[in-house]
This record gives structure tokens, C-alpha cells and sequence, in this order.
């Protein structure tokens, strides 16, 4: 599904990223946790093809084809799906317009039809039923005035609705209350399947007690310096980011 | 043939004489002429005034707004700059194109306008309509348009050309033309009162409630009303009219000075709801060409308990200047101004409202957006004002501005006037950009750049779309995206 390749990229002529590699077959959920500012949210607007990320060396290769040419919303109809740290605002767009446009954009791009009004709202409706997200917030303005807990899980409602092959979570589990945080680990454990994978960014291995991944890399200054299996995220746990970073230098 | 080319010169002469006029200021144009001479003089505003076979009263009022104009001064006050029009090297008047003069197909027409068309999804036979294609009488919007009529007629409400009004409704043109707006306004209403060519007029009966939304779109005769456009609206005593004017597909226009003058007249308990769309052709992309618009539109609620709300969408025009205003002069009368002014490329638009508060009791709501791209510069311009007379007027403006890219420009200018100390005015005012952070979000949820700017430059403008009639407001919609079109890179 993904091949990162010895990945550097520079951010405002700074280099974040130097030399990142990391690859996830189909079906796989992998988690990366890694201290502040080491890299992760940078990883995932490269993927998503954020402007302003300069990839000054290195490749990426998604189901086989180079991504960094694609502009991001061929990505997005592509499948890759970003569940950002900090959703953004829209005002005056409420969030059922919003997931009709970006919908319909998604399916025009693939050359499919286009669902009607009454096609979306089923669909949306059905989704946030199972997120337990409130009728009424579909009909406000995006993420305007939402708490933070309540734009995550919009985030996950809208992976839901489009059905990405590769869907990156940042750190989706934070802001959220223990019964949004199970809701949410549901719903993206109802979208794990084999032809779909994940890459889970979180800081916290309790995500992980619900989300179970098959793999776990730890991100420090812009590299993967450890990896594992789901038992590496309880290590972490125990014994902190300093002690595992001095480990591996 | 030379002959009988006199003769008939002679003839027309003798029938426009007939009509009233006098030749003292050496008319020699043939009546049958398809324009009037170039140029502005008395004789043309005769010779427009005979075209219409209008009354004496009517062309003696012209005729004193034209020795107004004659002594006025064009303003310079807005934030607009053009090149100085020359008044005497434009035509004032030209006879509606014959249907052999017309475009034969929708082959003649300009591709890029086709194009937009289909963007907005205009049918196909309205579209014939709109390009000025010429088209027989079984025309599908004829018939809808004769069942309008009808249903108008029933309900007793008068909606026609203003110039078959000036002959057919006499007492009730004169009684109202020029009341809100004076002849001696400012120089483009003077002008347009010399001038116009034709317009719109509404009446409205008593407790009436017009069964339906008028447009100049399905007035038959609406296809050629010309550069200097008047339009007459009374509500009568507890009546309510809708109106919508314009169009959200572009219109060409050879001429490039437009002076509309709009009057509305509220009377008591009386509701006047009036939508723009404003799309005339703005100019290239280099800042070539395009109409220079210069409205007048007021509105009086002249009865207690009136109102009037005026809703606009401006988007076309290489220069727009236009404040439409509310009198509120009936105790309880309320003004409301909801505004979206969209300028792209090298457009200019200086656009708002006056509210004045004469009545006590008097309400005022100013919603305006204005978005600017490419090099454009868009201003708002208000007033609100209080009269000593005024108690307990109250007033809420809010004034937002978008920008895209850098070389824009937005300016708001509100002035306020209170001189009763009981009233209340609020005033807010926002100037934000698109942020990159929206569009990236836009980007990867599948949403192109251009589709995104459109879909966050309708969200900011949503308050205002809500106001205009449902289906004006999803064209409206569609009309936001394609003003903005190449505004991103
Ligand atoms: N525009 C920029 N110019 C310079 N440095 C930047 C820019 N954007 C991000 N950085 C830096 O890049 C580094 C990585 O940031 P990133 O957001 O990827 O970290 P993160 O791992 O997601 O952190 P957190 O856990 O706090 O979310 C940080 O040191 C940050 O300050
Ligand atoms: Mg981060």
C-alpha cells in the first residue's frame, strides 16, 4: 500500500525529516509515536501533499505509484485520507454541504456519478449514528465552535463516508473523553479491512488497547529509530521516550 | 426615390410634431431612425420622449432634468478611477433590435458566454432569451409569461414597461416618478432622468399580497431596456411585492455607461423585498473593457410600519457604484441591506447603503460581504443617520471583508450621524483571507483549490444568499464560483 523511502523534507529551508523509511502492506494498521516536534504531523501533510513540504530526497510509493507528483484532492480521490491534529474551520459552510462537495469531488475525480442530496444525507446519517454524532451538528457551520473532541470525531465521520484505501489518523485520540475515544476506536476498527490500510499517530498506547496495530515505529528528530509489534507501544509507556532514544543511538 | 425619402421625412417631422413637440432647438433627426443622434442635447431628450409617444408633463420633466444636468458635475468622491467618459460621443438612445437584427442561432453567439451558461445550467431556450437570439412568438417563455399576466391582472397588480405606464397609468407615475429619488439627486440620476430609455413599474393595491415574485425576466418586454434603466415600485397600504432584478448570466452590452435609478415607495404597513443580481461584463482579464455602473436605487418607507429590504449580488461591471438606501420616515419603519460584492481582475466596486431614520421607532440592518481578488478593490461606503425626531432608532451594521491574494484591496468607510440620544447603533467590521490551512483541508477531502474558494467565499457570504428567493439563490451560488474563477493559482 505505502513505501517510504530514505524521506527527507524541509519545511521553510529547515530539514524535519531525514531519512524516514516505513513501509505498510494492505490490511495493516501501524501506529507512530514519537515525542513533540519530532516529525509526525509533517510526515502526514507530506503524505496528504501539504504545500510548503519540500521532499529534497527520497520516494514515495503508494499502491505502486509515485505520490509526490499528485496534487493533493488526485490524492484524496485516490484514497489517501488525512484526519488532522487540528481540523480547520469553515464558517458559513455547514458541515453536510461540506461533505456532499468533497464527496462528489472525490467520485467526479474517479469518473464515477455523483450521489444526489437525499443519497448524501443517507449516508452521512447512517455513519454518525454509528459515531454518535448529533444530527444537529451536520447542519452548523464546519467545525465552527465544535469542541475539541467533537471535531475528531467529525474527522472520523468523514473517513467513514469516504472510505479511503489509506486513511492517516493524527493524533485523533487526543481531546477525546474515554466514551468518545472507544466510539471513535470502533469506528476506525470497522474500517479496517484487507484491501485498506492505516497509519495511526498517537502519543498515548491506550488508543492502542483498542485500535491493536500490527506494527509500531517510534519517530525521533526525523527518523524511525525503533520499531515493533504492538508490545513496543507498553514499552514506551513504561519507560519513556529519553530512556528508548538513548537505547537506539 | 430621393423624393419619396423627403416625403416621408416630412411625414415622420409632422407626426412627431403631432406629438406635442416643438422644433425650436433645430430637431432634425428622422424619427425612424434606429438611434438617436450621437451626442446629449435637448434635441435628443425630444426625440427620446417622442420614441415613447409620452406625454408633455413627462417630456418637460426630462427636459428640466436635463438643464439640471447641464450644470452639474460628475462626482469624484468614490474610490473608483476611469478614464473621463465623454457625454457627447455615446448614444442615448437606440430602437430594440428587430428580430432580423438579431443573432439567428446560438451559433452567433460568443463561446465563452455559452460556456457559462451551461455552468449555471440555464435551459436551453432561455438561454436563446438571454444572448438576445431572435425567437418566434410561440416562445415557451411567452406563454408562461401571458399566464403571469393573468394572474396578475387578477390580483390587480400593475407590472409593465415604464413606458407604456407614463401613457397608461399617467396619474400614478406622475404622482410617485421622482418623489425618492429627486431629479436633481446627484448627476447620474439627473442624467438617467433626462434620458431613460425604459424600466420597470410595479403598483401594488391595497392589502394586496402579489401572488407571485415579479421579474424583469418575465416582463416580455424587458429584453432591451437599455443603459439608462428606471424602475418605479409603490406598495400601496398593507401590500407586499417581491422583485427580482437581473440576471446571474453575463450580459454584454455595447454600451459602457449604465445609470439605473430605482424608486421604491413604501406606503403605510407596506413590504417591499427587492433582489439584485448584478453580472454585466466586467472587462478582461487585463482590465479591458467592461460596463461602468452607476446606480441610483432609494427606497421610501413612507408609511408607519413599513418596509423595505434590498437584497444584491454584485458581481459583474468594471466599475460599480451604487448605495442602495432606505428612508425611514413612518414611524416603525424598518431598512434592511444585505450585500455581496464580489470584485476579481482589475474590477472596482464602491458599494452600500444610506440608512436615514426619520420616524421613531425606526430600525436599520446592514449585512455586508465583500470579496476581492486579483487586482481588484472593493469598498464599502455607508451612512447611517439619525434625526433628532428619531426616538429610539436602532441600527446594526456589519461589514466583512474577504481577500484573495495579495494584490487586493478592501476599504469600508461607515459614517454615522446621531442626533437623538436615544438611538442605538452597533457597528462591527471583519477583514479576513482565505487561509491556506482551509484550502489544504478543502484539498485533501477531495475539493479542487478553485471549487474550494468558491465553496468558503459562498460560506462567508451565506447570511446574505439566504435572503434572495430560493431559486436565485442556488444560480446566485454557482454565480460566486465563476466570478472567482482563475483567483487562485
Ligand atoms: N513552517 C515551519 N518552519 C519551520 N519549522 C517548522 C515549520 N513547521 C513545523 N516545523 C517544525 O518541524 C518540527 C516537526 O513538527 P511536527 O508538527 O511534524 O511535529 P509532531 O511530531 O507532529 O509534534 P506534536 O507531537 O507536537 O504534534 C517541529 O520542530 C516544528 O517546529
Ligand atoms: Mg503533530
Amino acid at each position: 500500500m505505502l513505501e517510504i523511502k530514505n524521506l527527507h523534507v524541509a519545511v521553510g529551508g529547515q530539514e524535519i525529516l531525514k531519512g524516514l523509511t516505513l513501509s505498510i502492506a494492505d490490511g495493516e494498521v501501524h501506529a507512530i509515536m514519537g515525542p513533540n516536534g519530532s516529525g509526525k504531523s509533517t510526515l502526514s501533510y507530506v503524505l496528504a501533499g501539504r504545500e510548503g513540504y519540500e521532499i529534497t530526497q527520497g520516494s514515495v510509493l503508494y499502491r505502486g505509484q509515485d505520490l509526490t507528483t499528485m496534487a493533493p484532492e488526485e490524492r484524496a480521490a485516490q484514497g489517501v485520507f488525512l484526519a488532522m491534529q487540528y481540523p480547520v474551520e469553515i464558517p458559513g459552510v455547514t458541515t453536510m454541504t461540506f461533505l456532499k462537495t468533497a464527496l462528489n469531488a472525490q467520485r467526479r475525480a474517479r469518473g464515477e456519478k455523483e450521489v444526489d442530496a437525499v443519497g448524501v444525507l443517507k449516508l452521512v446519517r447512517e455513519k454518525a449514528k454509528a459515531l454518535n454524532v448529533p444530527e444537529e451538528m451536520l447542519k452548523r457551520a464546519l467545525n465552527v465552535g465544535f469542541s475539541g473532541g467533537e471535531k475528531k470525531r467529525l474527522e472520523i465521520l468523514q473517513a467513514a463516508v469516504f472510505q479511503p484505501s489509506l486513511a492517516i489518523l493524527d493524533e485523533t485520540d487526543s481531546g477525546l473523553d474515554i466514551d468518545a475515544l472507544k466510539l471513535v476506536a470502533q469506528g476506525v476498527n470497522a474500517l479496517r479491512a484487507p484491501d485498506r490500510a492505516m497509519l495511526v499517530i498517537t502519543h498515548y498506547q491506550r488508543l492502542l488497547n483498542y485500535i491493536v496495530p500490527d506494527r509500531v515505529h517510534v519517530l525521533s528528530a526525523g527518523r524511525i529509530i525503533k520499531e515493533g509489534g504492538k508490545e513496543l507501544a507498553l514499552e514506551l509507556e513504561a519507560r519513556g521516550y529519553a530512556q528508548i532514544i538513548k537505547d537506539a543511538a | 426615390m430621393a423624393a419619396a425619402n423627403e416625403t416621408r421625412k416630412a411625414e415622420t417631422k409632422l407626426a412627431v410634431a403631432e406629438l406635442g413637440e416643438k422644433y425650436k432647438y433645430g430637431f432634425v433627426t428622422d424619427i425612424e431612425m434606429e438611434r438617436a443622434p450621437k451626442g446629449l442635447s435637448e434635441d435628443t431628450v425630444r426625440f427620446i420622449s417622442a420614441k415613447k409617444s409620452e406625454p408633455e408633463w413627462m417630456l418637460q420633466w426630462r427636459l428640466g432634468a436635463f438643464r439640471r444636468w447641464q450644470e452639474m458635475r460628475e462626482p469624484n468622491w468614490a474610490r473608483v478611477h476611469y478614464q473621463k467618459i465623454d457625454y457627447q460621443d455615446s448614444y442615448y438612445y437606440a430602437a430594440p433590435k428587430s428580430q432580423s437584427n438579431k443573432p439567428q442561432s446560438l451559433d452567433e453567439i460568443d463561446p465563452k458566454i455559452l460556456e457559462t451558461y451551461k455552468k449555471l445550467g440555464i435551459p436551453l431556450h432561455e438561454q436563446m432569451l438571454l444572448a438576445g437570439v431572435a425567437v418566434d412568438a410561440v416562445f415557451d417563455s411567452v406563454s408562461v409569461a401571458t399566464t403571469f399576466k393573468a394572474k396578475l391582472n387578477e390580483a390587480g397588480v400593475i407590472f409593465c414597461p415604464i413606458s407604456e405606464a407614463i401613457r397608461d397609468h399617467g396619474e400614478l407615475v406622475r404622482k410617485y416618478l421622482g418623489t425618492v429619488v429627486p431629479v436633481t439627486d446627484n448627476f447620474f440620476a439627473t442624467l438617467n432622468s433626462a434620458v431613460f430609455s425604459d424600466g420597470t413599474f410595479v403598483y401594488v393595491p391595497k392589502g394586496v399580497r402579489c401572488p407571485m415574485e415579479l421579474s424583469t425576466y418575465f416582463r416580455i418586454n424587458a429584453q432591451d431596456t437599455g443603459q439608462f434603466e428606471r424602475t418605479l415600485i409603490i406598495a400601496d397600504e398593507g401590500s407586499y411585492v417581491s422583485y427580482l432584478e437581473g440576471c446571474t448570466a453575463p450580459k454584454r452590452d455595447e454600451n459602457q455607461l449604465h445609470a439605473a435609478v430605482v424608486e421604491l415607495v413604501a406606503l403605510e404597513g407596506a413590504e417591499i423585498k427587492y433582489s439584485t443580481v448584478q453580472n454585466w461584463y466586467p472587462g478582461d482579464e487585463d482590465g479591458k473593457g467592461g460596463i461602468y455602473n452607476f446606480v441610483t436605487k432609494r427606497g421610501d418607507c413612507r408609511g408607519n410600519r413599513s418596509k423595505i429590504s434590498w437584497t444584491q449580488v454584485e458581481t459583474g461591471s468594471a466599475i460599480t457604484w451604487k448605495y442602495p438606501s432606505c428612508i425611514l420616515r413612518g414611524d416603525d419603519s424598518v431598512g434592511e441591506f444585505y450585500s455581496i460584492a464580489i470584485t476579481n481582475n482589475y474590477q472596482q466596486a464602491d458599494t452600500g447603503t444610506k440608512m436615514t431614520h426619520l420616524g421613531k421607532n425606526t430600525r436599520s440592518r446592514i449585512i455586508s460581504k465583500g470579496i476581492s481578488a486579483g487586482r481588484a478593490q472593493n469598498t464599502y461606503r455607508g451612512l447611517v443617520s439619525v434625526h433628532p425626531r428619531a426616538e429610539n432608532a436602532r441600527n446594526y451594521t456589519q461589514c466583512d471583508s474577504l481577500l484573495i491574494g495579495a494584490q487586493c484591496g478592501a476599504h469600508t468607510v461607515p459614517y454615522i450621524e446621531s442626533r437623538n440620544r436615544s438611538s442605538r447603533i452597533e457597528h462591527e467590521a471583519t477583514t479576513s483571507k482565505i487561509a491556506e490551512d482551509q484550502l489544504f483541508y478543502c484539498t485533501q477531502r477531495g475539493i479542487p483549490a478553485e471549487e474550494a474558494v468558491a465553496l468558503i467565499v459562498n460560506g462567508f457570504c451565506r447570511e446574505v444568499l439566504q435572503q434572495l428567493p430560493m431559486e436565485f439563490a442556488v444560480e446566485a451560488q454557482k454565480l460566486v464560483g465563476i466570478s472567482l474563477e482563475g483567483s487562485v493559482g
